[in-house]
């Protein structure tokens, strides 16, 4: 399997979703109770954090989910380790169901699916060395690696970039970045088959970022492991997903593979996402300029989510349609092959400068038109 | 500090315009461990209606630098050294009373956490209208008026209503739009801009950084921006300063430092981030080692640990003497002016595709 990942083919043959995928969600729900009332606390409302997900992760595949705060990229990742129990709809896991699995029949997976977390300064425990951290999980999961577990650890730190002899050290006496790279080493110290990272660089400096993206990377094509790399950061993503996926309150709302995506995108959502990424111009002859959209407000509560299409309150295209029906995740006419797109009407695929600019905020609108004096709204 | 350059301190173009300027500040704090040089040797000028921006990563003293500006700073365990001068009155020497009509009233700040930076027991409305009322002499009714009406001008909706808000009852981007309503309710001349869109998504964002450049454009107020996302620099920012270890390492217009940078920091923080239209074939190119402590920051010039390019200058001198910045477009590095422009032609701009 590991030598086959670096040939470009298989990027590709992932999207044709092949026979059985490593992990395959299908209708994927979670909702969170809301609790209320007095003197009984009952259950008022959810939550609807995650609502209905399709996706396949094939084997040594970067799957990437992109979204704004609180539209469930998170709790996908922790649902996909089981850290979390879905509400409803399935997790496959190499064909085996595990959306309801119990503590026993999880434990020889819990090995084969790890985590990277966001913050390096809370996920590793500060009693603990950097040995006794990697070891950790050879040690619960009773795996003992030929030549002791100390000589694996210290090649793990090796593998991620530092030195073996901080074998004794805690995590107080190094920094970000030196902490996410032991997270990493944690990662894999089961030789995972599958690694969900939720946000592994967005604690860190931007020199450091890049340090980490490039040890992920290396990880995913030397050893072959599949990532689901959540972020929000969509210019990281690009450059770490072969495919990705891009989700607002919930639900998935556009997915494809990396060129689809950001350069042909049809969701109005993701047109303004991309739209919305500050960018630095290098050169003065750079291509065609940007389109630009600025969206009204911000995003609505995941407790009660519009009707029918989740975005038409924000989208300068709704109808009467978006409120009443909601739009299918499929493949549309002019997408390629495994692009899928959940919008009744459609954006053009492309991301060069519109004839005029969206601005759908009162307040922007307002001030560019030059009437400054008492923004018109309602 | 090893070298003194003249460079640092000579006087700038303070025309008629350049109101806030900032020559050879010095900041060190007292901490347990020994004093911390936060901020050495920084000058700089900004003019009325332009946009600084500051960046820079954790602990390169570009937010020290501005709540000392504000003297925000607790005077037990900070010395300051250097001048700090708004608008021909000087700053660091100036009592408390004074920095009090100023702030809030001449020079306002927006901080990187809107729910921490309001008070959650009192209504949004009271919060703008309050230094309002304090440096204008308003009554109770007229700031409550004023503060309904900056609401709609930042673009919250029924403003009037929400006026009576408390904080908790706004959504992130909403606070934010609340706390720029606050710091421009006593039009400012100088606005201090710390991380403001950082803890928000990046459709807010775009919207956050467009209301600032319009309101910009209408009250003609000087903004300081710092930032750590050049993206974001490039899209607010009429000059940039790029600082490194409590020291600016090189400035000059947006143009001038983003299109032909001169300085190995700004080289390799552009190399490590990566763009959405970036060649996804060449890996990032990250900048080696870390930060420096502070408490013990290298000789010489700061970078030199991490610098990949200082064997190309000349004898020890990037580990002993500390390059000088001059006041306009500049680089604080020891290669001459040729090698900086044929390194970024020839090894760094290729690779930025």
């Amino acid at each position: 399997m590991k030598e086959d990942l670096v040939l470009p083919a298989t990027r590709d043959a992932a999207a044709d979703a092949p026979p059985e995928p490593l992990l395959k969600v299908s209708g994927l729900v979670k909702h969170f109770p809301v609790k209320g009332g007095f003197p009984v606390r009952r259950t008022v409302g959810a939550v609807q954090a995650v609502d209905g997900l399709d996706f396949q992760v094939a084997e040594g595949e970067s799957f990437g989910l992109v979204g704004e705060s609180g539209c469930g990229k998170s709790t996908t990742g922790r649902l996909i380790t089981r850290l979390l129990e879905p509400t409803g709809g399935t997790i496959t896991y190499r064909g085996r169901d595990i959306s309801h699995a119990g503590r026993k029949q999880l434990a020889p997976i819990r090995s084969e699916i790890q985590m990277i977390f966001q913050d390096p300064y809370s996920s590793l425990n500060p009693r603990q060395t950097v040995g006794k951290i990697i070891s950790g999980p050879m040690e619960i999961n009773g795996i003992n690696p030929p030549g002791g577990r100390e000589k694996r650890v210290r090649e793990l730190l090796e593998i991620v970039g530092l030195n073996p002899e901080h074998y004794n050290r805690f995590p107080h006496e190094f920094s970000g970045g030196q902490r996410q790279r032991i997270g990493v080493a944690r990662a894999l110290a089961l030789e995972p088959k599958l690694i969900v990272a939720d946000e592994p660089v967005s604690a860190l400096d931007v020199s450091i970022q890049a340090q980490v993206v490039n040890l992920l990377q290396k990880v995913q094509r030397e050893l072959g492991i599949a990532f689901v790399f959540i972020a929000h950061d969509l210019a990281v993503v690009r450059h770490f997903s072969q495919r990705v996926a891009v989700m607002y309150l919930g639900k998935i709302i556009e997915v494809g593979d990396r060129d689809s995506i950001y350069a042909r995108p049809r969701h109005p959502y993701t047109h303004a996402l991309l739209s919305a990424v500050p960018e630095v111009t290098l050169t003065a002859e750079e291509g065609p300029a940007r389109e630009r959209i600025r969206l009204a407000g911000d995003v609505p509560s995941p407790i009660s989510p519009p009707s029918g299409c989740r975005f038409r309150t924000r989208c300068w295209k709704a109808q009467d349609r978006c409120a009443t029906e909601e739009p299918p995740l499929v493949r549309i006419a002019g997408n390629r092959d495994g692009h899928l797109t959940a919008c009744h009407f459609p954006e053009e695929p492309t991301i060069e400068a519109r004839e005029e600019d969206i601005v759908l905020d009162p307040a922007l609108a307002a001030l560019e038109e030059g009437s400054a004096e008492g923004p018109g709204k309602s | 500090m090893t070298t003194v350059t003249k460079a640092e301190g000579a006087p700038a173009p303070t025309g008629p315009d350049g109101f806030l300027s900032v020559r050879d500040l010095q900041v060190t704090f007292s901490t347990e461990d020994g004093p911390v040089k936060a901020v050495d040797g920084l000058s700089f000028d900004l003019h009325r209606g332009r946009t600084l921006g500051i960046v820079g990563e954790s602990g390169s003293g570009k937010s020290v630098t501005n709540l000392t500006i504000l003297g925000l700073h607790d005077p037990l365990f900070t010395t300051i050294d250097g001048e700090i001068v708004l608008d021909g009155k000087e700053l660091i020497t100036a009592t408390e009373k004074e920095m009090e009509k100023l702030r809030g009233n001449r020079v306002a700040m927006i901080f990187q956490d809107p729910l921490t930076a309001l008070s959650p027991f009192y209504t949004i409305g009271r919060q703008i209208a309050e230094p309002y009322m304090k440096h204008t002499g308003a009554s109770k009714k007229a700031a409550w008026e004023r503060a309904v009406d900056m609401l709609a001008k930042v673009g919250i909706p029924n403003p009037k209503e929400r006026a009576r808000d408390y904080p908790h009852q706004f959504s992130g981007g909403m606070r934010q739009r609340a706390m720029i309503a606050m710091a421009l309710v006593c039009d400012p001349d100088l606005l201090i801009a710390d991380e403001p869109t950082t803890a928000l998504d990046v459709t807010v964002q775009a919207q956050i950084l467009d209301l600032l450049k319009d309101l910009q454009r209408e009250f003609g107020t000087a903004i300081v921006f710092i930032t750590h996302d050049l993206g974001v620099i490039a899209d607010m920012a009429d000059d940039i300063m790029v600082m490194y270890a409590g020291r600016a390492v090189e400035r000059g217009t947006v143009t001038e430092v983003l299109r032909s940078p001169q300085h190995p920091y700004t080289w390799g923080l552009l190399n490590s981030m990566p763009r959405l239209d970036s060649d996804l074939g060449t890996p990032l190119a990250p900048i080696p080692g870390t930060p420096p402590s502070l408490l013990t920051p290298p000789p010489g010039c700061r970078f030199h640990p991490r610098c990949t390019f200082r064997d190309r200058v000349g004898g020890n001198r990037c580990a002993t003497e500390r390059p000088p910045l001059g006041p306009d477009r500049s680089s604080a590095c020891h290669l001459s002016a040729e090698q900086k422009q044929t390194i970024f032609v020839e090894e760094i701009r290729p690779r930025l595709g």
